[in-house]
């Protein structure tokens, strides 16, 4: 269980999350919209210990992530997170990408660590990307791989970020082929994104985020069918 | 082809002096790669502000000309009373000489990094070790390795400047060998000749790793 607890965070003077309240429950898919700067990114950074916060809590199954007694490599072995932007190890092969961290943070043995990264990138269609470079792969591809490679650590969870929207609209599907066919497995999972015919099909919830506020939440039938924040219809509204 | 009083016994002076040469370059180098790799990371983990007092150090070790900074140190451990022959004196100044321009290449190799890139190797829980091990050490080191080949050549042909505190190496070697044969073109063409031995297996070096990384990026 991913629990957020009034959330506070800022860059220097710039206030991005202004008190953040979300719990999300083992198996859930949650989806967050909103517009740019609104701080959905800065909220999945926060999730995993990548950020500090100003105030509040964020735990996760209970530990307290920003506790100074909490081991975050440790507990970021349980959290994937996949980005925006391409984030391949550009010089290691899509194996070794995989393979680096199961073997370097768990300790695996090669030959454990290579077949768990041949099972994970099968599952995400480059079983015969293997040896290759990431720079020899589109992006859509690269992307999958940040996923096999995030799913390697086996997470609970798996935060999403955008990670469609630096993709040509023709590589779209395959990645979010990819996120459905996870959140069928049960996977839980926070997804920010601008593909609201996604959010619509896959999500438990949908959250809108409006300037740091999370200014409404439900189901998605709510949410797109029958928004009660002025914000979330005038956002929608926007982007149709 | 020559009509040269060049003797066997002057050949393997001037190879004594190559073999000079090469000690002092190749512990500098080595001195200060390690050195200036152990304060270019200290330079980005401190950030631009706080890394100002190593910063000023090094900008002292780089614009102060080679040649002083040797004559310098050479009367500093006289007086100091260290006791330290010019080899090592030499070497002392050189390996910091280096270090300055190292350090700039490493924090340059690591800012090229993308920090995207980092955080998706800290995202899967590498400690910060792991991440500078397996991440960003191989891709700074593709990034920084012409600068550093740049900075070995470079610091071999400075390596001539220890003649002045005595140390006999190639080229002082040379002029030796001018003076008491009268024969300045010739043996200076040898000398060049040997200098460009050492230098270019070190260049090879460089084009051959750049070839071999390239078709990965
Ligand atoms: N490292 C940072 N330093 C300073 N300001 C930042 C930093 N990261 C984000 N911001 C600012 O925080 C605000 C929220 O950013 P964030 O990336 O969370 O928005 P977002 O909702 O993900 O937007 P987008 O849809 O464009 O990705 C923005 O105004 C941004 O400029
Ligand atoms: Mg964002």
């Amino acid at each position: 269980m991913i629990e957020i607890e009034s959330v506070h965070k800022s860059f220097g003077k710039l206030e991005v999350l202004k008190g953040i309240n979300l719990t999300v429950n083992k198996g859930e898919v949650v989806s967050i919209i909103g517009g740019s700067g609104s701080g959905k990114s800065t909220l999945l950074t926060c999730i995993n210990g990548l950020e500090p916060i100003n105030s509040g809590k964020i735990k996760i199954d209970g530990t307290e992530v920003h506790a100074k007694s909490t081991d975050l490599n440790k507990l970021r072995q349980k959290i994937g997170i996949v980005f925006q932007q391409w984030n391949a190890f550009p010089h290691l092969t899509v194996l070794e990408n995989v393979m680096l961290a199961p073997r370097k943070v768990l300790g695996m043995a090669k030959s454990d660590a290579e077949a768990i990264a041949v099972k994970n990138l099968t599952h995400v269609g480059l079983a015969e990307k293997l040896s290759v470079y990431p720079n020899r792969m589109s992006g859509g591809q690269q992307q999958r791989m940040a996923i096999a490679r995030a799913l390697a650590m086996s997470p609970k969870y798996m935060l999403f970020d955008e990670v469609t929207s630096a993709l040509d609209p023709m590589l779209v599907g395959e990645v979010l082929d990819t996120l459905k066919m996870l959140a069928e497995e049960g996977m839980t999972m926070i997804c920010v994104t601008h593909e609201m015919a996604f959010a619509r099909d896959v999500s438990d919830r949908v959250a809108f985020f409006h300037q740091g506020v999370m200014a409404e939440i439900g189901t998605p039938e709510q949410l797109f069918g029958a928004p009660q924040n002025p914000e979330t219809q005038k956002f929608l509204a926007s982007i149709r | 082809m020559f009509d040269t009083s060049l003797s066997w016994g002057d050949i393997v002076f001037l190879a004594q002096g190559a073999g000079m040469t090469l000690a002092v370059t190749a512990v500098s180098v080595i001195a200060g790669t390690i050195l200036g790799i152990f304060c270019g990371v200290i330079r980005v983990q401190l950030g631009p502000y706080w890394s100002i007092p190593l910063t000023f150090v090094l900008d002292i070790f780089r614009s102060v000309p080679l040649l002083i900074q040797l004559v310098l140190a050479n009367a500093f451990q006289s007086i100091a009373k260290l006791g330290w022959p010019p080899f090592t004196t030499s070497c002392v100044v050189l390996s910091l000489y280096t270090a300055a321009y190292c350090t700039e290449i490493v924090r340059g190799g690591i800012d090229a990094v993308p920090l995207t890139t980092r955080r998706a190797g800290r995202s899967l829980g590498l400690s910060w070790w792991q991440d500078m091990r397996f991440i960003v050490a191989p891709l700074a080191t593709r990034v920084s390795l012409p600068s550093w080949i740049g900075l070995t050549l470079g610091v071999m042909k400075d390596s001539a400047l220890v003649l002045w505190l005595g140390l006999i190496e190639l080229l002082r070697a040379s002029q030796i060998l001018v003076t008491r044969l009268q024969e300045p073109l010739f043996i200076l063409l040898i000398c060049g000749a040997i200098y460009f031995l050492i230098s270019f297996p070190i260049a090879r070096l460089g084009g051959y790793l750049e070839k071999r990384w390239s078709p990965n990026d």
